[in-house]
């Protein structure tokens, strides 16, 4: 793109909610993916999604927002599988059930609003272009709150993913860490789903932090590598979108996975 | 002081009786070497002197203490897991996660808790493969990590579970020598639970064997005799001394051998 091309892009307000909107997005879900991968839980977070699709498709037939519907959801399906703890989360066949009775369900709603159907499409891919001013403000609230509280139970989150047992003893509730991180999670999953929809959630929660995850070792370069992957496939991603008028959630699926799979490269021929 | 103190206790795990009517005290700065066949509760009795198993019968104390929960006097190294997915987080991010990791409202380790980490690394002689990924260290370095965030904090009691499983025999050995100069350097109490007394002979001061629901404290030449085994496992055994090594046998079987085969990879449960 020319620099001119950028400058006319970055006029439109359209595209500066959408940037702002993915940015914040990106850092967010990039941050607890980060977490979420590390706990071997990524699965989880992909079916949580899929839970909110039933939440934003349920929420139309009563009449409020599809966002909030998704976002009651999944912090009710992420509290949970918190809750249960490794005996549902760590279950890759429960976790499937879960995610295709949620996806039916969420074609039942469908079948009963039939004049939703159009919007069926965005709430299933994303589409950045669309989000307001007043998302845009809903999402940096919200992001703010999940990395807050992810701030506060760092440490006895990581100690209890990588020494659960040690953990215990030192008095950690392994129960409790998993119940609230399973919370920020189902938030994250939630912000996710309005840029790439809930079946692409996993292009910006474990793309990024997968990727930052094969690339360093150590703990806080990992962390800022998956924020600046994150951020540079997702305004990327958007810019080709606009260039090329292809879909946005096409492009950041397509540099998210180009990005894990260059990350697997490098160090599986040195190791 | 007394290191570790039973009197009449009593455990069981999901109603089903563990152990009865223990009394056994273990010295400061003794070596004692926990043994007996699986279930018969060394990871049990481990978990109770954390405080993560009340006694339903009885008094524990540790360190002329009662017992209690994330006692700081009291390091834990737990069986080696796999680490899951493939972060190649380094050896000291790993240990460093463990100091004072149970703490909510901090982000990040403090200078301090970096300090212990070297002290303990320098201690079990791991500070240079601490820059190694976790994924690339092999069985016997991983445990000289654990064995290093077991020894944050000033610990006087350890309690070490199963560290030589899934070991050849040299590593074994060097796990052993590692343990006991940790030890002597440290004048702290160690309980060391194994499958197989022979690695053992030599270093322990005294032997805990567990079974038929009984415990027995004593040198080796008091409990490792055909009598105390035969009712600790509630058969006949004989025991045959070859060349300064033990072998417990039973109907020609050779017991602590075949009990080591039956345990995958050393995964633990919580039975």
């Amino acid at each position: 793109m020319t620099l001119p091309g950028a400058i006319t892009m970055l006029s439109y307000g359209f595209v500066i909610d959408a940037l702002a909107a993915g940015g914040i997005v990106a850092v967010v879900a990039g941050i607890v993916g980060f977490f979420l991968v590390m706990r071997g839980q990524t699965f989880a977070g992909h079916a949580l999604s899929h839970v909110g699709f039933a939440g934003a498709t349920g929420a139309v037939l009563i009449g409020v927002t599809p966002f909030w519907g998704l976002i009651a959801l999944t912090l009710a399906a992420g509290l949970a599988m918190g809750l249960l703890g490794e005996r549902v989360s760590g279950r890759d066949v429960a976790i499937g059930m879960v995610l295709s009775l949620s996806l039916g369900l969420g074609l039942l709603f469908l079948h009963f609003y039939t004049a939703f159907a159009a919007q069926a499409t965005s709430l299933l891919f994303g589409n950045v272009f669309s989000v307001d001013r007043d998302t845009v403000l809903t999402l940096a609230v919200l992001g703010v709150a999940c990395l807050a509280a992810l701030a506060l139970m760092a440490r006895p989150l990581l100690f209890a993913t990588l020494q659960p047992d040690l953990a215990e003893a030192k008095g950690v509730s392994l129960r409790l860490v998993s119940v609230l991180f399973m919370a920020i999670v189902a938030i994250a999953v939630a912000e996710a789903a309005q840029i790439v929809g809930v079946l692409l959630v996993f292009t910006l929660m474990v793309g990024p932090a997968a990727a930052a995850q094969r690339l360093t070792t150590r703990l806080s370069t990992g962390l800022l590598l998956t924020v600046l992957l994150g951020l540079g496939e997702t305004w990327l991603g958007i810019t080709l979108a606009y260039q090329t008028d292809w879909p946005s959630s096409f492009w950041i699926a397509a540099l998210s996975g180009l990005v894990y799979f260059a990350s697997l490269g490098p160090t599986r021929f040195s190791a | 002081m007394t290191a570790v103190s039973l009197e009449s206790v009593a455990l069981s795990i999901g109603g089903r009786r563990i152990l009865s009517d223990v009394t056994l005290a273990i010295e400061d700065g003794e070596f004692i070497g926990m043994l007996g066949p699986n279930g018969a509760g060394k990871t049990t009795l481990i978990r109770a002197l954390l405080g993560l198993v009340p006694a339903i019968a009885g008094t524990i104390r540790v360190l002329d203490a009662p017992v209690r929960r994330g006692n700081p006097a009291v390091g834990y190294m737990p069986q080696l897991r796999q680490p899951i997915g493939d972060f190649r987080l380094s050896g000291r991010d790993f240990v460093v996660s463990a100091a004072n990791g149970h703490c909510w409202g901090r982000l990040w380790p403090s200078r301090s808790d970096y300090r212990d980490t070297e002290r303990a690394l320098e201690l079990v002689g791991a500070a240079e493969l601490a820059s190694r990924p976790l994924t690339e260290t092999s069985g016997g370095e991983r445990q000289r990590l654990l064995l290093a965030q077991a020894l944050l904090g000033s610990p006087r009691l350890l309690l070490l579970d199963e560290p030589l499983i899934s070991l050849d025999p040299r590593r074994q050995h060097a796990v052993i020598e590692l343990v006991l100069r940790v030890q002597r350097e440290l004048g702290i109490a160690v309980l060391f639970s194994a499958h197989e007394l022979n690695p053992l002979l030599g270093t322990l001061d005294r032997v805990l064997y567990l079974g038929s629901g009984q415990a027995t404290l004593g040198s080796v030449d008091e409990v490792i005799t055909g009598p105390v085994l035969s009712r600790l496992y509630g058969s006949a055994i004989e025991v045959v001394r070859l060349n300064g090594r033990i072998f417990v046998m039973s109907d020609q079987y050779e017991l602590e051998r075949g009990e080591h085969l039956h345990d995958p990879a050393g995964r633990h449960h919580h039975a």
